[in-house]
Formats: C-alpha cells, sequence, structure tokens
C-alpha cells in the first residue's frame, strides 16, 4: 500500500472504492449503499493520506486508529481494508455471506485489525476516547478517528461523549459527521433535526469545521488543522450527499439500505466508469 | 477442603470497601491498571485508587453508558479498566455498551457494580440491583463474579485483574461478616466447599452465604447434615461441585440476594437437571421489587434470613422423604 497526498490519485482511488461498493451491495443484495457511498472520499483521504498506520503491523501499538461508528457502511470500510492490504484481495464478493470476513456489520472476531465491532449506534465516539485517553496515558503519537452518521447523532451518548472530550481536552481525537442529510425513515431534518450541528459541536466545546466531505484537498486541510489544535478535540461536519455518485441514488432515502438491483448495479458501475 | 473452624461471623468491611482496597494494591503493581466511575466513587470506594493514582482515574461524570464504552475503548489500547458504579446503574444503563462493545469483542474490561441486592437499604428500589446477575451471565464470554467478605473480594478482584476477559464482580454496601481467614487462597471458577454434610446441600451467593451458614448451625444442632456451598463464581459455574452435591447429598437449596428469575439457582438447576437430578429449593427476591427500609428490615420482609433458608432446607427434606 502506498500513501499519497496525490489528489488526482486519491480521486482515482474512490472511484474505483464507490465501484466496488456498488458491486458488493449488489452481490450481497442486501445492505446500506446509501451512507457508504456519501463516506467515500473522507476514508479514502484518511486511509491513503492521513491515518499513520502499516497494514502489515496491524497491532502497532502506536498506529492510529479509525472507529466506524456508522457501522452500516461497511462496505466503503471493507473496500478500504482490502485496498490496504489488511484483507485478502478477490473476496468483497463474499459480503454478508456466512462464514465471510465481510460480515453485515464491522466484527473484530472475523478481521482482528478493526478497532471496532460497530452497528449499534451512538457508541463510536466514546470507544475512541478510551483509545485516545490509553495513547495519552502511554505517551503515544497516536490519534483516533471515529466516523458518525447524522442520524447516528441522534443517539444521547454522542453528547455524553462530547461533553467528557472537551472537558477532558482530549486533543488526539477527531469525530467526523458524514453528514448527508438523510436516515431510514427519510430526511434528517424530518425526523429529528439535528440543526444547528456545528453549533452543538462548537457549544460542548470542540473546535469545529464545517467542510464539503467530497472535497479531498478540503479534508486533508481539515484533518490537518486538527492535528494542530491543542487542549480541545475536533468534530468535522462533512456535509455530504447520500448515495454520492450514483445518480439515482443521490439524495433517495430509499437507498439508505437497500441493495441495487442486478440492472441497477449495471447502470451505477456505468456512471462510475 | 471443607473448613472445619467455627464461624464467628464477626463484621468486616463491605465487599465494596474491600474491593476499593484492593484496586489500590493492583494500582501499585500494575500501570496498565486504570479506573472509571460516574460520580459515585465515594461510595463505590474507587475514590481511594483516584487519590493515589489521579492520571489513572477517569470520573466520567453521570454516564455510564459512555462510562462502559470509554472502558472498551482504554482495553481496546492495552490497559486493564475498571469500571465501576452503583450495579443497578452500570449494568442497566451501560447494558448496550456491555453487549456491544465489551462482551461481543471479548475485551479484557472489568465491570464492578457495587450495592447490589436489596441490602442498600433506605434508598429503595430504584438504586437496587436485583436482576444483574442474570444480566451478567447473559453476555457471552462473562465470567461473573459474587464474593462473599473481604477476604474473599481482595482475592477474587486480583484473580479477575489477571484473568484475560471481560468480568462482573457484584459487591454489597453492607458490612459483611467474615467467612475466611486472611490469606484464604481462591480460584475463579472454582466453589468452596464452607461445611461437610450429607443431608442436604445450600448454594450460595454474596450476602446469603453467611445467612446460609447461620442455618446450618441451626439444623446442626437437630442433627441435619448441610454441606454449605460458596458459589463466589456464577459463571462460569463449579459443575463438579454441583453433582457432587446433587448426588451425594440428593437436596439442594439456592440462596441468593437476587430475583430468582433467571439468577444463580435457575443456573445450578441447569447444571443438576444435566448431571444428576435431585430436588431443589430456591431462597431468594419472588418476582417484585422491595421498597425502603433499614437493610435489616428489608432482608427479614423479603425472605433472605437464615430463618427463610432453614424454612428451605425443611421443604427440600419434607419432599426428600
Amino acid at each position: 500500500m502506498k500513501q499519497t497526498k496525490n489528489v488526482a490519485e486519491l480521486q482515482e482511488i474512490a472511484k474505483r472504492v464507490r465501484r466496488n461498493i456498488v458491486q458488493m451491495i449488489g452481490d450481497a443484495k442486501s445492505g446500506h449503499p446509501g451512507g457508504s457511498l456519501s463516506a467515500v472520499e473522507i476514508l479514502t483521504t484518511l486511509y491513503f493520506d492521513v491515518l499513520r498506520h502499516d497494514p502489515s503491523h496491524p497491532d502497532w501499538p502506536d498506529r492510529d486508529r479509525f472507529i466506524l461508528s456508522k457501522g452500516h457502511a461497511a462496505p466503503v470500510l471493507y473496500c478500504m481494508l482490502e485496498e490496504t492490504g489488511y484483507t485478502p484481495p478477490g473476496q468483497l464478493n463474499t459480503l454478508r455471506k456466512l462464514g465471510s470476513i465481510y460480515q453485515g456489520h464491522p466484527d473484530r472476531r472475523f478481521i482482528p485489525a478493526l478497532e471496532a465491532s460497530t452497528g449499534s449506534l451512538g457508541v463510536g465516539p466514546s470507544v475512541g476516547l478510551g483509545m485516545a485517553l490509553a495513547a495519552r496515558l502511554n505517551g503515544s503519537p497516536s490519534r483516533t478517528y471515529v466516523l458518525v452518521g447524522d442520524g447516528e447523532s441522534q443517539e444521547g451518548q454522542i453528547w455524553e461523549a462530547a461533553m467528557f472530550g472537551s472537558y477532558n481536552k482530549v486533543d488526539n481525537i477527531v469525530v467526523i459527521v458524514d453528514y448527508n442529510k438523510i436516515q431510514l425513515d427519510g430526511f434528517v431534518k424530518d425526523i429529528l433535526n439535528l440543526e444547528p450541528l456545528a453549533d452543538k459541536w462548537r457549544s460542548f466545546g470542540w473546535h469545529t469545521l464545517e467542510i464539503n466531505g467530497h472535497d479531498i484537498p478540503a479534508l486533508q486541510a481539515g484533518f490537518a488543522e486538527a492535528a494542530a489544535v491543542k487542549g480541545k478535540p475536533t468534530a468535522i461536519v462533512a456535509h455530504t450527499i447520500k448515495g454520492k455518485g450514483v445518480s439515482f441514488m443521490e439524495n433517495n432515502p430509499k437507498f439508505h439500505g437497500m441493495a441495487p438491483t442486478p440492472a441497477e448495479v449495471q447502470l451505477a458501475l456505468q456512471e462510475l466508469q | 477442603m471443607p473448613t472445619k473452624t467455627k464461624f464467628e461471623l464477626k463484621f468486616g468491611m463491605a465487599t465494596r470497601e474491600a474491593f476499593g482496597k484492593a484496586l489500590v494494591e493492583l494500582g501499585r503493581e500494575n500501570p496498565d491498571v486504570v479506573v472509571c466511575d460516574a460520580d459515585l466513587s465515594k461510595s463505590t470506594f474507587t475514590s481511594l485508587f483516584g487519590k493515589e493514582f489521579p492520571d489513572r482515574f477517569f470520573e466520567v461524570g453521570i454516564a455510564e453508558a459512555n462510562m462502559v464504552s470509554i472502558g472498551a475503548g482504554l482495553a481496546s489500547s492495552g490497559k486493564i479498566p475498571f469500571v465501576s458504579s452503583f450495579s443497578c446503574f452500570v449494568m442497566n444503563k451501560g447494558f448496550e455498551q456491555l453487549r456491544v462493545n465489551v462482551a461481543y469483542p471479548g475485551l479484557n474490561v472489568k465491570i464492578v457494580g457495587t450495592h447490589s441486592g436489596i441490602s442498600i437499604g433506605e434508598d429503595g428500589p430504584s438504586q437496587m440491583s436485583i436482576e444483574d446477575i442474570s444480566l451478567a451471565c447473559s453476555l457471552p464470554g462473562f465470567t461473573v463474579i459474587c464474593p462473599a467478605d473481604e477476604v474473599a473480594t481482595l482475592a477474587l478482584v486480583r484473580a479477575a485483574a489477571a484473568l484475560k476477559g471481560p468480568v462482573f464482580i457484584r459487591a454489597g454496601r453492607m458490612k459483611a461478616p467474615i467467612l475466611y481467614q486472611p490469606g484464604h487462597s481462591f480460584a475463579i471458577g472454582k466453589a468452596v466447599e464452607l461445611t461437610e454434610g450429607s443431608d442436604v446441600t445450600i448454594i450460595a451467593t454474596g450476602l446469603m452465604v453467611s445467612e446460609s451458614i447461620r442455618a446450618q448451625e441451626l439444623l446442626e444442632g437437630e442433627g441435619i447434615g448441610v454441606r454449605v456451598i460458596d458459589m463466589h463464581t456464577i459463571k462460569p459455574l463449579d459443575r463438579d461441585a454441583i453433582a457432587r452435591a446433587a448426588k451425594e447429598t440428593g437436596a439442594i437449596v439456592v440462596a441468593e440476594e437476587h430475583l430468582v428469575d433467571g439468577g444463580l439457582g435457575v443456573r445450578v438447576a441447569q447444571v443438576v437437571a444435566e448431571t444428576n437430578p435431585c430436588l431443589m429449593e430456591f431462597v431468594g427476591i419472588e418476582n417484585t421489587y422491595a421498597e425502603s427500609g433499614s437493610p435489616e428490615q428489608l432482608l427479614d420482609k423479603y425472605g433472605l434470613v437464615a430463618r427463610d433458608v432453614v424454612a428451605a432446607v425443611r421443604r427440600a427434606l419434607a419432599r426428600k422423604s
């Protein structure tokens, strides 16, 4: 695996990952394409540029850690693990099948390199705080990144973690909100509006940025800014488009948790050439 | 070997206090031991650790769910976190986090619930933990421990720290009568046969062990031989001790300060059914919540004193003959 800061290269990876996401969920006949596609640039930027990690030494104590708190977006994470060499090539099409390492939600019993088993929403930032505290106690440079969903931010524990992180000055953690504006039952604003979301994080004492979550240079700049902030944790509210990259999935609540049909897979793959 | 000495049952420390002292010892020996508490550190006695090791003590505030998940993160990065609160709060409010963040990945987190059972007293049912054994035992991979006195607590907290994997330790608020000589050795999963006897066996845990000893002493005067077993480890159970008691005494009474539903009794009954079926009686809280009162009044009213254990033994013996 080769780390890169080159935006064109990262965009090329992102495009390949989108194709894999659509294909693997299509093959599985179930899964969550919308929230995987919205997070592609965020994870690509992290795994190929920002994270200090070594896929040949997944238990390196000083590695940076990534937790996919919105565990239903497992396909985008699995694509990263395969692309970077944590998992063997050629198995993405086993997603959600009996015995597959690619379980419906991330499960570290099947992939020990995963930092956390997730799928129950709202708990990732707290787990990340525990890791960040351990790094601080150990004097380790390790940083922890946690991706949460917008719907997930309706969980109370997110805000328990937010209070704890700023009060305890945990400056080696970054929470990224994949703000794609859609959850299973519909649009976030129609279910339990989060606005003003960035102000909420700010008022909880986090250094807070709002960026376009599909803009790789903006993500690179955001993560660099977060690393420079001392004495407080950072929240990045990343505005994204659910189903990004596939015209009929974009902003369509139907594709939060529904697999594309074989015909839809073909259509999507054409669009993602 | 059964203990031959007569039990004085002098009051010692509460098991929660012994837990706090054991934590300090562990903290001195192992820099990886860390502690989380949710605004009850003076009551759980984790404040002792916090005072000596402020950098390794995390006061998370009144946020038990957050606390359990933070503990999981700490364990994931190699720490040995003891996560403590009143048992009812850490188990009930933290249960989903115990399931998905601790049990499911099998992380090395030690949960210590204090103020278990109804003997917390005046604070009443909202603070009473009468379902924690059931909840903890339902988590795959968990070890579940309920020590009876300060000696057992000191030893078993250390054993829990040495064990790799998730553990729940159930501690009480009341001063606990001393059953063991200082330095008595304990092994997780190995029950202690406190008295010999071939007419009936009482299997008890926590506070009910000393009540069972009192019951045994009363019955001994009538010529009834009672074997009392301290089942300090509720999961995994000492199956051999249970199977042997069933075979050799033919009747088992289980006594616990917990709901009968889903408690130690039903777990023992499963082993009895699988090995040497025998008749059984159960002493515990029967399908209800308690109320405010002194611990002694509540234990008396809700059927958790020696008298109730004796009555259960008599029922068992009547059925046996």
